[in-house]
């Protein structure tokens, strides 16, 4: 038979790998920096641009889209060309995808640290970014499908459907969270407010973990695994049900980022019982993929590829135990909000999505540049610091998250909360974050070592930019045994995605539609009325500086928080948040209901020195809120914008609204100065933050008793 | 608590049951297709990522795997 002869292109996998390391990098360092600030406030360096808040999306960022994207990006290219027998679908497309995701990631880097933010995690980009990550994302998916178009092997290998269910649902989930509402440039309002807002963005990025940084690592598993081993994989029948079950239940466990918050019952419970179902296919792809390797363990002890592989499944299928554990609401109840789930996704980053990664840069390196491994020794070495890494980074902060939540809930023989002060239970853990930055610290060096030995190994080799090979046209191709509908489908690639597409909308309809009804159907509690205009600029503030990156704004209806924090979170109380604030993670205590806790002046003392009000707070301070002025010319823009989202502003408010920002602001300036002699322009950004905090939560104090009865 | 919420949608309880059967149906068909599917097609599908077309040339300089 006639064979054709083609070239596979090296080049652009090339340039995406070197984006990897580099990003790896300076996301890993960035990480390092937020461990240390935690236990030394000093390295927040009293600067706005390097701040907690702000820098830490610029870490979550960094490593899912710049490390993990351009990971699968070169995992992809190289191994989709060579499962298809064919070059990419047009170069041109694959240089735009490298250069545009490059420029996303600048675009990122510069933006966060100035604090422009949707505050929404892993989503914070604002509205230009997303525009431009759509646009990059779909010139991937044409280059993608293109090429499956133009292939020479008939059926798709399981590789390429994890590449095109990745390609549909981070299409899907990106375009339907970043529904927002542009002010300015660089603001902008989420179009959905509180509860459908949780629910969209936990809808969102729980299925990010799950579409961005699994299905395509499960791809390059079950490609470069069987690759590195020589062997094929243990079951291919398993690997189907592996695919298709998981895509079908992983898009419904959203909710259970959200147990005990006001979303409403029935879809925490099928957050739940979704999540649990999770762990067979997470546990079948896992074992498919340790299987793979019976009986050839002994190349596992030689082969550093391996070695990564090997842990990287591993912890793969560890976080995959866990995560179906943390959403049993029992578990939840302890473990939310503490750093038991930054231990968590960090089994999940270091281990699965790092670890896979290195194992895989390990075995292209020398591949596409016709050498051998530099230095075994030094990956064996990079090897022992990673793992060692990965365990004195997680344990401490398992220890850690488990104190501290039995610290919140203990209560003491008179019925009182035994540790009042927040801050006890920081001050607790301190050490542990300690020991937590040394082992990100070790992971670092082992990636640093890697890169040396990298940078060894193209040296001693000649980079072959397209590597030759020739392979039957798809007509001659030998005719293969057709066996039901399954194996047609595999040769349809349209039908393929369209599939995958209605397997994933399913969940995602059956889960957001009804909470999209609640919204007309809500209630809406009396008392809750919209943010005044300097309040506003307040909640602005409080996005720029990322507060939602230590405090929470959902009182669970727990004992231990109505006794700590005051009456629990209702939904009606978030009508018009948008975006909504519930938060994540308390690092520092919960804020739904510190409006009117404190006296101004105690506001006022404490973002500038928390630690002086607070000793031993961890805080960073914000000096800057004092000197700069409220942009009150952005005010007509932000009113106009949110009433077009729903937020009922009286018609022609937008012209007036100043007036009421400067009497309000004018009345928090007099009460610092009458009641603590502290001078300070009324138009300081402080001003209008601590107008918001002030706010917060208290719309259903005014009338304590009455409207709350019927939630 | 929240029962005055979803006692206002329309026929709320058939959600879940749509859900279930959906996933059941689709599930138990990929099953029996899987378990009576041919072996050489699977066999032939495992091999893929063996078999790249690339020259033998680059084969004999790559690490040991």
């Amino acid at each position: 038979m006639e064979l054709e002869k083609f070239s596979y292109d090296n080049k652009v996998v090339k340039y995406f790998i070197v984006a990897t390391v580099i990003f790896g990098i300076v996301g890993m360092l960035v990480g390092l920096t937020l461990a240390i600030q935690l236990f030394y406030p000093i390295f927040n360096f009293d600067l706005p641009y390097t701040t907690f808040g702000r820098i830490r999306p610029l870490h979550t960022n960094a490593i899912i889209f710049a490390f993990v994207g351009n990971a699968m990006f070169a995992g992809v290219y190289y191994s989709m060309q060579r499962l298809l027998k064919t070059r990419m679908f047009s170069d041109a497309l694959s240089w735009i995808n490298f250069w545009g995701w490059q420029l996303i990631i600048l675009a990122a880097a510069i933006t966060l640290p100035l604090g422009m933010t949707t505050s929404k995690e892993y989503a914070e980009l604002e509205w230009p970014i997303d525009i431009a990550i759509t646009l990059i994302w779909v010139v991937f998916g044409i280059n993608m499908i293109g090429t499956i178009l133009k292939r020479r092997e008939k059926h798709m290998y399981v590789a390429i459907w994890f590449y095109i269910a990745t390609f549909v649902t981070v299409a899907v989930l990106h375009v339907v969270n970043s529904f927002e509402m542009p002010v300015t440039l660089f603001k902008s309002y989420s179009w959905y407010a509180g509860v459908q807002d949780a629910l969209v963005q936990w809808w969102y990025g729980h299925n990010a973990v799950a579409f961005f940084l699994t299905t395509p690592f499960l791809g390059l598993m079950y490609y470069y695994l069987p690759k590195a081993a020589n062997r094929p994989v243990y079951s291919y029948k398993l690997s189907i049900i592996h695919f298709w079950s998981l895509i079908f239940i992983y898009i419904w466990a959203g909710p259970h980022h959200l147990l005990y918050t006001s979303l409403p019952n029935w879809a925490q419970s099928l957050g739940v019982v979704f999540s649990v179902m999770l762990i067979a296919p997470s546990w079948g792809g896992m074992l498919n993929g340790l299987l793979t390797l019976r009986g050839a363990w002994d190349k596992v002890r030689e082969e550093p590829v391996l070695k990564f592989m090997v842990v990287a499944v591993t912890a793969y299928g560890m976080s995959t135990f866990e995560g179906p554990m943390l959403s049993l609401k029992n578990v939840n109840a302890i473990a939310h909000f503490t750093d038991w789930i930054i231990a968590h996704v960090h089994i999940g980053g270091l281990g699965w999505n790092g670890f896979m990664t290195f194992g895989m840069l390990y075995f292209l390196i020398p591949k596409m540049w016709g050498t051998k491994l530099f230095s075994v020794k030094l990956a064996n070495a990079h090897f022992w610091l990673g793992t060692l890494g990965i365990i004195i980074y997680a344990l401490p902060l398992y220890v850690a998250g488990v104190t501290q939540s039995l610290m919140w809930k203990e209560f003491n023989a008179e019925g009182f909360l035994e540790y009042k002060n927040f801050l006890e239970t920081v001050v607790q853990i301190l050490p542990l974050y300690m020991l937590r930055a040394i082992g990100g610290f070790l992971y670092l060096i082992g990636a640093f070592i890697m890169t040396y030995n990298l940078i060894k190994t193209a040296g001693q080799g000649t980079f072959i930019a397209n590597e030759d090979a020739e392979a039957a046209p798809l007509e001659k191709a030998p005719k293969q045994v057709e066996t039901g509908w399954h194996s047609v489908l595999e040769r349809k690639p349209v039908i393929f995605t369209v599939l995958t597409l209605i397997a994933i909308v399913i969940g995602g309809v059956i889960e957001m539609v009804p909470t999209f009804l609640i919204e007309s159907n809500v209630p809406t509690i009396a008392s809750v009325k919209p943010y005044t205009p300097l309040e506003l600029h307040g909640r602005d503030i409080y996005i720029r500086e990322g507060c939602v990156s230590c405090h929470s704004q959902m009182v669970r209806p727990f004992r231990s928080e109505t006794e700590r924090y005051g009456e629990y979170s209702k939904a009606g109380e978030f009508v018009y948040d948008h975006p909504f604030l519930w938060g994540s993670k308390r690092t520092g205590p919960d804020l739904h209901r510190v409006g009117k806790k404190y006296p101004n002046s105690w506001h006022y003392y404490h973002m500038l020195e928390p630690g002086v009000v607070s000793a031993g707070s961890i805080m960073p301070p914000y000096p800057w809120l004092y000197e700069a002025a409220i942009d009150k010319s952005a005010t007509a823009g932000k009113i106009t914008a949110l009433r077009t989202i729903g937020v009922p502003y009286a018609e022609g408010y937008e012209e007036t609204a100043n007036e009421d920002l400067d009497s309000q602001a004018a009345e928090i300036a007099k009460s610092l100065m009458d009641e603590d002699g502290i001078e300070i322009a009324k138009e300081a950004e402080i001003i209008a933050l601590i107008a918001y905090l002030q706010r917060l939560g208290t719309d259903i104090k005014v009338k304590e008793g009455q409207t709350t009865a019927s939630n | 608590m929240f029962k005055h919420y979803f006692e206002q949608i329309h026929n709320v309880e058939v959600w879940p049951i749509i859900s279930l059967s959906i996933f059941f149906i689709f599930f138990v068909s990929l099953l029996i297709w899987v378990v009576r599917t041919d072996k050489n097609y699977i066999k032939a599908m495992s091999n893929l990522p063996m078999e790249d077309g690339a020259k033998p040339i680059e084969e004999s300089k790559t690490i040991r795997s």
